[in-house]
């Protein structure tokens, strides 16, 4: 299968992912090629298989809760590109 | 003065530690002297934190003349650059966190600061753990240190080439689709995938979150018992870290096989492998037969061909939804002279991820799009569920499985950063094993034309110590794991 141009731009704006003209055109064309190897799927039975998500045999981890030490404000903060006092700044959600 | 202290394994430079022939700071001035020669040609090193090194090096002596015995104190090591130092840039070799400075250090970094450890820097990998040959690195390539044309493999490129060229004494990795094992066999060294779950996730920066998992690399089987004592155990901070006690791995190592029975299924003879690797891998087998072992060698294994479809599906899509938390709001590179929220975003990404990065994240975005989870996500989930239970019947008649680490040896820089799906390719023998969540090993078994060739041992979940003492008994049988790269 082929993926369109207005496709592969579908899914980078789902990814809120830029790309260049030349990307799109490099990617339509990778995409189809490495989908196009995953169509060996279909050919194997899966009827009454469950799908499986992890590989171990827990489930439902719960934790206790009980407050522990964690991380402070300025820790959390020293590495935003964008701060204003105690909080990230970004650009303005709504216009 | 030229030593070659760099050489020395835990084991044998722990002896000297603890007999004084030898301090933690002589050690890691040896490693530090290599670094200095070998790294111009190699550039396996992102970061090299030599002032805190000697800091720890001088606290580990004092630790030793007061009595300590760990076998890890005093020993420097490498973490790949996606496991967090606290204070320590951890880069991932990205761009997007090229500047990023951990708040916290990963469990396993933690666990081996408190085994006394100098952490002497931050190894090399592609982007986010994405590639097998560290090209995609964006910052550099690592060279392999037996023939510098080379890819050293990937993602842990760097770690691997560190320690095969005698940089360090031993390295951590991480392993999604075989991101320890194909370098360690690409490289001549030794590298664990323990069974998913057994090491602490905490702090490694995710991936493929059902896929990784945290291993080390070392120049023996002994060593990489010893690492795997200090970081395997239970940790509250990883919801999938499961409650097992850690056995003592060294204890398993015996050069007597006597009684293992071994399968070698017939699916990882790949159509395209290198003779020279089939030939070496068939020969380290007929090795591991004279060692007591009872090998069948016609095991089938049907589903092993669709593994790689199934993991192209499953890991990017588990990548796509993680590396949705890099948006230029809370660290990492951010595109400020946007003008709206949505334009900061999207050009942070597009300046932020490399290719691969790119290309992973669109291709898992798609499976997981509307219209195309149940033909591509949900499948793979189902197929996923299939090759685990084709492993889990061969383990009902195999103590282990054993196969090549990968269908070749290194290729050229170069040669497939251009074709996704042959890089893809390469990981082909390893892949299945992520997919199914076991534990398999990498030990040297041989070289075709001075290039080295890896031996893979595959076991059941949490049974490293069979794997370790198959490794061990070959290892201590041949001499492949003693020769090193003249560089």
């Amino acid at each position: 299968m082929k993926l369109s141009r207005e496709e592969v731009l579908h899914i980078a704006l789902l990814a809120r992912l830029g790309l260049t003209e030349t990307e799109v055109n490099r990617l339509s064309e990778q995409l189809s090629n490495i989908l196009e190897n995953f169509e060996v799927l279909q050919q194997v039975d899966t009827s009454n298989i469950p799908p499986t998500a992890q590989s171990i045999p827990l489930q439902n981890v719960v934790k206790e809760d009980k407050v522990t030490p964690c991380l402070s404000q300025s820790q959390i903060l020293a590495n935003a590109p964008r701060k204003d006092g105690n909080f990230f700044r970004v650009k303005a959600v709504l216009e | 003065m030229i030593n070659n202290h760099n050489r020395l394994t835990i084991h044998e430079a722990h002896r000297l530690l603890k007999a004084k022939q030898l301090s933690s700071v002589e050690l890691t001035k040896a490693c530090l002297e290599r670094i200095r020669r070998v790294e111009p040609k190699v550039h396996a090193l992102v970061t090299i934190t030599d002032e805190l090194a000697l800091r720890q090096a001088q606290k580990a002596d004092e630790l030793i003349a007061a009595g300590d015995t760990n076998p890890l104190t005093g020993i420097p090591v490498l973490i790949k650059d996606n496991i967090c130092t606290k204070g320590i840039p951890t880069t991932c070799s990205s761009k997007m966190l090229e500047n990023f400075v951990p708040p916290y250090d990963a469990t396993v970094v933690e666990r081996l600061n408190n085994c006394g450890a100098v952490v002497l820097g931050k190894a090399n990998m592609d982007e986010f753990a994405m590639g097998s040959s560290t090209e995609n690195s964006a910052l550099f390539t690592t060279h392999n240190p037996w023939d510098l044309s080379r890819v050293p493999g990937g993602s842990s490129g760097g770690s691997a080439t560190a320690v095969a060229a005698g940089e360090i004494i031993y390295a951590l990795g991480s392993d999604t689709g075989g991101s320890i094992r194909q370098p360690a066999g690409f490289c001549s060294v030794t590298g664990l995938k323990p069974t998913y779950s057994r090491v602490s996730r905490y702090g490694l920066v995710a991936f493929a979150s059902s896929l990784d998992q945290i291993g080390p690399l070392t120049q023996d089987v002994t060593d990489c018992a010893l690492v795997l004592n200090a970081i395997a155990d239970y940790d509250s901070r990883d919801s999938t870290s499961v409650p097992y006690p850690t056995p003592d791995y060294t204890q398993c190592l015996s050069t007597n096989l006597k009684g293992l029975r071994i399968g070698v299924p017939k699916e990882y003879f790949v159509e395209g492998m290198q003779t020279e690797v089939e030939t070496a891998i068939r020969t380290a087998i007929n090795k591991l037969e004279e060692l007591g072992a009872r090998a069948e060698w016609e095991v089938s294994l049907p589903h092993t061909p669709y593994a790689l479809a199934v993991y192209y599906i499953i890991a990017p899509s588990e990548a796509s939804a993680n590396l949705a938390r890099y948006d230029g709001v809370k660290y990492g590179f951010s595109y400020l002279d946007a003008d709206s929220m949505w334009e900061a975003m999207e050009k942070t990404r597009q300046y932020g991820f490399g290719a691969e990065v790119k290309r992973r994240i669109m291709l898992g975005t798609y499976a997981l799009s509307a219209g195309y989870y149940d033909a591509y996500y949900l499948k793979a989930q189902k197929v996923r569920t299939l090759i685990r239970q084709e492993f889990d019947q061969a383990f009902d008649k195999f103590d282990a499985l054993v196969t090549p680490t990968s269908p070749t040896v290194p290729f050229k820089i170069g040669e497939k950063i251009d074709d996704p799906l042959q890089m893809y390719l390469s990981d082909v023998c390893t892949l299945p094993i992520n997919i199914a969540g076991l534990p398999a090993i990498s030990i040297p078994a041989g070289f075709a034309d001075g290039l080295p060739i890896g031996m893979q041992i595959i076991g059941k979940p949490f049974a490293e110590e069979t794997i370790l003492k198959i490794a061990y008994a070959y290892e201590q049988a041949t001499e492949w794991h003693k020769r090193k790269p003249k560089i």
